[in-house]
């Protein structure tokens, strides 16, 4: 066996909130194999952070030891600082300085010599192709671009070992793929990276994966041996006739399978195992199995407690639901304008009753601006916008009693309890004493939020945060509901309960305006348009725009592939435009 | 080490060179607040309106009159009965009323006492006083003046001469200016560096210098050393304020009032990064430094509430607000010169503090996040 | 509407009271602050150090001292017999006075010639010079007028009767303290307001609100309600304390007074309001409350005099509430003004008031 760049021995840390400490991690041992790349996944909150802080000696375990290549941190915390590279969560670069400026002040504090610095300099901006942008200021740059510079940072004296903190998240496709080249290069380099994400299919990308989860470690182990348990348990099942979603619903259901959701035009089905629980009528291929699926295949064998029951689909309203109806909501020609950036250039859509319609897109691609212009938060520099007939921004305050509204943080008061935002969201929508009760009864039953009702809403975990925040959001029953990249950061079980509620409320009629920067949730969508830059470069179903990205090489692509693929035809055009 | 460090500090300047926050922070604040304040505080009354009551007038009241029309501290204003005046004083036209009733120069010219009142708004005690003092100093001069002019035979026992020293005129600019640099120096110091440290542990800069080889004591000196600089400016340019804007007097030497500064600048940005490194957030850090840096230097330095006249309680606990050595050795700088031992003993306590806060800090901060 | 005023409100009073931080800004600062300024803040001198330097040592002398050492205003710190033994006790601030008597001090009276006492004193405070000079000419005044009484002079021709209204001690604890009513309103209702808007909007909730039926009108009410109730149950408590603890009359109506409070915040309520519109940030806001709030104490006549102030700055505290309201609770508390009498007072803080709820309404709905 290789040496271990870094093991951790029994590892307690907790951190203190008054009284009731919490475990940040616990008792975890884990090793990083020497060359190698280990992929640190779990959900928000799972202690990632803290581990690659423990081994970067920024942290001492409570209990148990951490050895960084041989050191213990505890005693040798300098010696490791000299040949480790890490990148924080937010890249650690200082905003003021720029990109020359940034990259002489690490090379001085990690105490290169001007003749290495100089090289080493070089090669790194060939490397992460920043050479043309060493006089722009780290504030200035694209979000992709301050982590390019972040990273390189990290690498200034060739570490040996590489820990980066989710160094994807909100980054677009395009830099999430250049950002994995670089890190590629290095390790044929010889060095052992450690790098945390939760993005679950960056995972494939990595040789050894740590799965932590709720601060333990469930799994460690290489890629090969995780995805060998899960061969032949994998399938794409489709039945004519039967649209997707009420399919997910019903496979969902069915006993020995232990996950269903939707992808491509089927639905991806993880059993049991044995032999697969096929009805007649439907069509089951085998695939190749996927991080996510052995995530999902752990959490569900874990303890009872994750272990929730997929909750009723609201009952059905009947709501006037005309598909071929006028719009529910229309936007034509929008522009806004901050200064003198255009976050969103002239876009146009429509929405029909009862859809499930998604914006697509990175960090800074103007989902956020379109999203709070048709909220009524922000007023179009130019263009209309209807939402059920009206510009929410100028309506009547009783016209936003037909809209509901989750944001991206699910924004709830913190030192409130459940029950007391519930009631504070139902008056506020003017329900009256009865109703009140009524839905507040129903918003603890329906979202399993009764255990928690007297919990404040900032000790809540993150997943009963989200649903708290939907419960409020459909107090009032809207007719139409906005939600702002409501499933960052939760863990996949929660994602999927998200979105079976969704699907269902969209079933009653509901009308669902949606943003997410996950391309593989595109799929939950009857219509979506694929943002960048503040234009839209597609729209359509989700299979209407993967296959406006098929290619000969590529016959399926996924909805990431059909993004980048659209995004550099798009660049093409406006070079060949200028 | 040094080119660790001078890449620090060089960062250091570059940051505040582009973020103009700091530069507010350092210039703008000090000058700012010391040209509102120097101008706003102020106890000399000048041209307080006094009602004057003769019910009888003659060449003895208008001589008495004319005394107090003289000095620049009063608008007589004529009232001709002390009903009216009386009206006015409840009303705050008048802040005091001088009353000579009918047989005033009767009684004198009987060589007689001839008792005359003084009726003050009490409701502002401290101004309530001043006011009857310079009546009474008004009253004093026409006895001497009426004895000289009259060669009536009227000597008083004991009389004093005062000498005023450091401040002859009295002039409550003189102090209340050095005073004013003090305190706004100590929520500068102190501003500054907890706001920049907390700035760093915000954006997670922090986190990413600590993970490189820099020591603890490099990071420090290199917050440190550039705001030191930042504030002396700040010090220098409240000292040219002062001596232009203000007319205060520097009677003590440069170098003297720089050593002071210079010490005094190390306590403020030891509180502040120590502040910094106990809340690790810009908006707690800010608070925190409001509340224990401001307040204390506001009421308990001595820069206008005497501490000599506090309860014996509160005068121990001004020991420990540093603002409190620094007004008085720049009282005693700007208005009474180089006084070796009040500017010992002051720095001494201030050397004191600055061990004591830089060492707390160096000490609370360990190159780990926890 | 009203049910969601309601609702706003008891949801603004929740998150304000169970923040463990907003509880101790809401009851710590106003705690130490009515001790500091009751018991530090006052110009009234006490125990003023003073040196002596009798050359005569004769019966007059003796008497004189006797004046000063009877006198609470006074401490003997120490006799000196040397003049340059003075000059080093008062640089180092041991001595704030010192009194030189003459060798033939008391033959110069007995002779029933004028003698002087020269009094040498620290003017580095010029106020506390000014007051200690007072004192020492009041002590030199009652030896005369026994001096004279008991050894036949004759007596002076016109002698001040002294009274002073409202405040017959001229303790100036009973001008700070009734100050602090106004101040500690000030700065509480201030925190509570300019903060809260820009705390929702931090934590995105304010969207949350604005996407809801309510209208930004009902918002801020429900912004300034809380701090309308917060900062009239301190101005209570402090004025009960005010009255209670340290003995101040009150000696006006309580109807005046109440008028005051509720003019004085609203005009408030409109400025946190106007700076909490303004900051995307609690940071900015808290930097927007101190930046008014600074200014607002010192320029407001709280510990040196508005009338002291030069014109233009005179002009500048006529946008500052705490101006007015000041003198409405030193008038109601020693004056026993009434509201015919602070008429003048009212109508420029219900000014302010409207201004600066309208500008804040303005700015709230043009942020949208």
């Amino acid at each position: 066996m290789a040496e271990a760049a870094l093991a951790l021995e029994s590892c307690t840390k907790l951190f203190g909130r008054e009284g009731a400490p919490v475990h940040a991690l616990n008792q975890v041992s884990a090793t990083v194999r020497a060359g190698r790349i280990t992929g640190l996944l779990g959900p928000d909150g799972a202690g990632k952070t803290t581990l690659l802080r423990l081994a970067a000696a920024l942290l001492l375990p409570d209990s148990g030891r951490v050895s960084v290549l041989g050191m213990d941190t505890r005693s040798e915390g300098m010696a490791i600082q000299q040949r480790i590279g890490y990148m924080p969560q937010r890249f650690g670069l200082y905003e003021e300085l720029t990109v020359q400026e940034n990259l002489d002040l690490y090379a001085a504090l990690q105490g290169l010599s001007p003749v290495e610095k100089a090289a080493r300099q070089q090669e790194l901006l060939a490397l992460t192709a920043l050479g043309p942008f060493g006089g722009r200021r780290a504030g200035q740059l694209s979000g992709g671009m301050k982590q390019k510079l972040g990273l390189a940072c990290a690498l200034l004296r060739s570490p040996s070992l590489l820990l980066l903190d989710e160094p994807t998240v909100g980054v677009d496709p395009i830099s999430r793929r250049e950002l994995w080249h670089i890190i590629e290069n290095r390790r044929a380099a010889g060095v052992s990276v450690l790098i945390s994400t939760a993005y679950l299919d960056e995972a494939e990308r990595c040789e050894d994966i740590l799965l932590l989860h709720e601060g333990r470690l469930l799994v460690q182990d290489t890629q090969e041996a995780l995805q060998g348990t899960l061969s032949g348990r994998c399938y794409r099942v489709r039945r004519e006739g039967t649209p997707r979603r009420q399919l997910r619903t019903e496979l969902a259901k069915r006993p020995g399978v232990l996950d269903a959701t939707i992808q491509a035009d089927g639905v991806r089905v993880l059993v049991e195992g044995g032999s697969p629980p096929a009805a007649p009528s439907e069509q089951w291929d085998a695939v190749s199995p996927r991080f996510e699926d052995a995530f999902v295949n752990l959490l569900r064998g874990q303890a009872a407690s994750l272990q929730r029951p997929e909750p009723p689909p609201p009952p059905r309203r009947d709501l006037p639901r005309a598909q071929d109806g006028p719009a529910v909501i229309e936007v034509k020609e929008l522009w806004r304008r901050f200064g003198n950036f255009d976050a969103v250039k002239g876009i146009s859509f429509q929405v029909q009753a009862g859809q499930v319609f998604g914006l697509l897109g990175a960090n800074g691609a103007g989902k956020t601006t379109t999203f709070n212009m048709l909220c009524g938060l922000l007023s179009p520099t130019s263009g209309t916008l209807r939402v059920a007939g009206q510009n929410l921004g100028r309506a009547a305050a009783a016209a936003r009693a037909r809209i509901g509204y989750v944001s991206q943080k699910f924004a709830l008061y913190g030192n409130l309890s459940v029950l007391q935002n519930l009631d504070f969201f139902a008056s506020v929508y003017g329900l009256g004493r009865q109703q009140r009760a009524i839905r507040r009864d129903w918003a603890l039953s329906h979202f399993s939020l009764a255990p928690y009702a007297r919990v404040n809403g900032q000790d809540l975990p993150l997943g009963f945060k989200q649903r708290l925040a939907l419960a409020c959001a459909l107090l009032h029953e809207p007719l139409i509901l906005f939600l702002d990249e409501p499933t960052s950061g939760v863990d996949p079980l929660a994602r999927r309960e998200f979105w079976s509620q969704i699907n269902g409320l969209a079933e009653s009629g509901v009308t669902i305006l949606v943003t997410t920067h996950f391309m593989e949730e595109a799929e939950y969508c009857d219509e979506l348009v694929l943002m960048s830059q503040g234009e839209i470069l597609a729209q359509g179903s989700p299979q209407a725009i993967r296959s406006q990205a098929a290619t000969r090489d590529l016959p399926s692509p996924t909805m990431e592939d059909a993004f980048i693929a659209l995004v550099q035809a798009h660049e093409a055009g406006l070079r060949r435009a200028s | 080490m040094k080119r660790r460090l001078g890449a620090l500090i060089r960062k250091e300047f570059l940051q505040i060179l582009r973020d103009p926050s700091a530069i507010a922070i350092a210039f703008v604040m000090p000058a700012s607040l010391l040209f509102l304040f120097g101008y706003g505080v102020s106890l000399d009354a000048r041209h307080v309106p006094v009602a004057v009551v003769v019910e009888l007038p003659d060449s003895d009241t208008a001589s008495f009159v004319a005394g107090l029309a003289q000095s620049p501290y009063f608008e007589p204003q004529s009232f001709m009965d002390v009903t009216t005046a009386r009206a006015a004083l409840r009303q705050r036209q008048v802040e005091g009323i001088l009353w000579l009733r009918h047989d005033f120069s009767r009684r004198l010219l009987r060589g007689d006492t001839a008792p005359f009142s003084i009726i003050v708004n009490g409701v502002d005690a401290n101004s309530a006083r001043l006011l009857e003092g310079y009546l009474q100093g008004v009253w004093q001069n026409w006895l001497q003046q009426r004895a000289r002019t009259s060669g009536q035979p009227f000597a008083v026992p004991a009389y004093s001469t005062d000498r005023i020293w450091f401040n002859p005129a009295l002039r409550s600019r003189n102090y209340l200016v050095p005073g004013l640099i003090a305190v706004i120096m100590t929520l500068i110091g102190a501003l500054l560096t907890a706001m920049v440290v907390a700035r760093e542990w915000e954006r997670g800069t922090m986190e990413a210098l600590m993970a490189t080889p820099v020591t603890i004591s490099e990071i420090l000196l290199g917050k440190l050393l550039p705001y030191f600089f930042m504030g002396m400016g700040g010090m220098a340019l409240s000292v040219v304020l002062a001596l232009s804007l203000f007319a205060v007097p520097l009677v003590g030497s440069v170098w003297a009032l720089s050593a002071a500064s210079a010490l005094f600048l190390l306590v403020a940005l030891g509180m502040g990064l120590l502040i910094s490194t106990l809340a690790r957030n810009q908006f707690v850090a800010g608070q925190l430094a409001v509340i224990v840096t401001f307040l204390p230097a506001f009421m308990l330095s001595g820069f206008i509430f005497d501490i000599g006249s506090m309860p014996a309680p509160v005068q121990f606990v001004t020991h420990v607000v540093a603002a409190r050595y620094f007004v008085s050795i720049l009282q005693t700088v700007f208005l009474a010169g180089d006084l070796w031992p009040v500017l010992l003993a002051n720095s001494a306590a201030l050397a004191v503090m600055a061990v004591i806060f830089l060492g707390l800090t160096w000490r609370q901060s360990r190159k780990r996040l926890d | 509407m009203f049910a969601r005023i309601r609702a706003l409100v008891i949801k603004e009073f929740l998150a304000l009271l169970k923040d463990r931080a907003t509880r101790v800004v809401l009851v710590g600062p106003p705690i130490i602050q009515l001790i500091v300024f009751g018991y530090a803040a006052t110009f009234d001198l006490n125990h003023v150090p003073y040196v002596v330097y009798d050359e005569d040592h004769g019966s007059a002398s003796r008497q004189l001292l006797a004046h000063f050492e009877g006198s609470p205003t006074f401490r003997l710190a120490g006799q000196v017999s040397r003049e340059d033994q003075i000059a080093p006790l008062i640089d180092n601030q041991s001595a704030l006075v010192a009194l030189h008597i003459g060798p033939h001090f008391t033959r110069d009276l007995l002779l029933h010639r004028p003698a002087p006492v020269q009094v040498l004193i620290d003017g580095r405070n010029s106020n506390t010079a000014a007051l200690a000079l007072n004192h020492v000419s009041s002590i030199l005044t009652a030896f005369n007028l026994q001096w004279m009484k008991e050894h036949g002079w004759h007596a002076p021709p016109a002698l001040p009767e002294l009274r002073s209204w409202y405040n017959p001690n001229l303790v100036s604890r009973w001008f700070i303290v009734p100050g602090i009513v106004a101040l500690l309103t000030l700065v509480v209702t201030l925190l509570v307001t300019g903060l809260s808007v820009a705390r929702e909007r931090e934590m995105g909730t304010l969207d949350q609100l604005l996407v809801t039926p309510l209208r930004p009108i009902e918002i801020l009410i429900g912004k300034a309600l809380p701090g309308f109730l917060i900062g009239g149950l301190e101005a209570a408590v402090i004025t009960l304390a005010v009255i209670l603890w340290f003995r101040v009359p009150f000696n006006g109506s309580v109807a005046a007074l109440a008028l005051g409070v509720t003019l004085f915040l609203l005009a408030v309520i409109g400025i946190g309001l106007l700076i909490s519109t303004l900051a995307s940030t609690q940071q900015q806001g808290l930097l927007g409350v101190f930046l008014f709030l600074v200014p607002a104490v010192i320029l407001s006549g709280f510990s040196t005099p508005v009338s002291n102030m030069p014109e233009a700055v005179q002009w500048l505290t006529r946008i500052n509430p705490m101006r007015y309201f000041l003198v409405i609770v030193r008038g109601v508390f020693l004056e026993g003004a009434d509201l015919a009498v602070l008429w003048p007072q009212y109508w420029p803080l219900a000014l302010l008031g409207a201004a600066s709820l309208s500008a804040a309404t303005w700015r709230f709905r043009r942020r949208l």
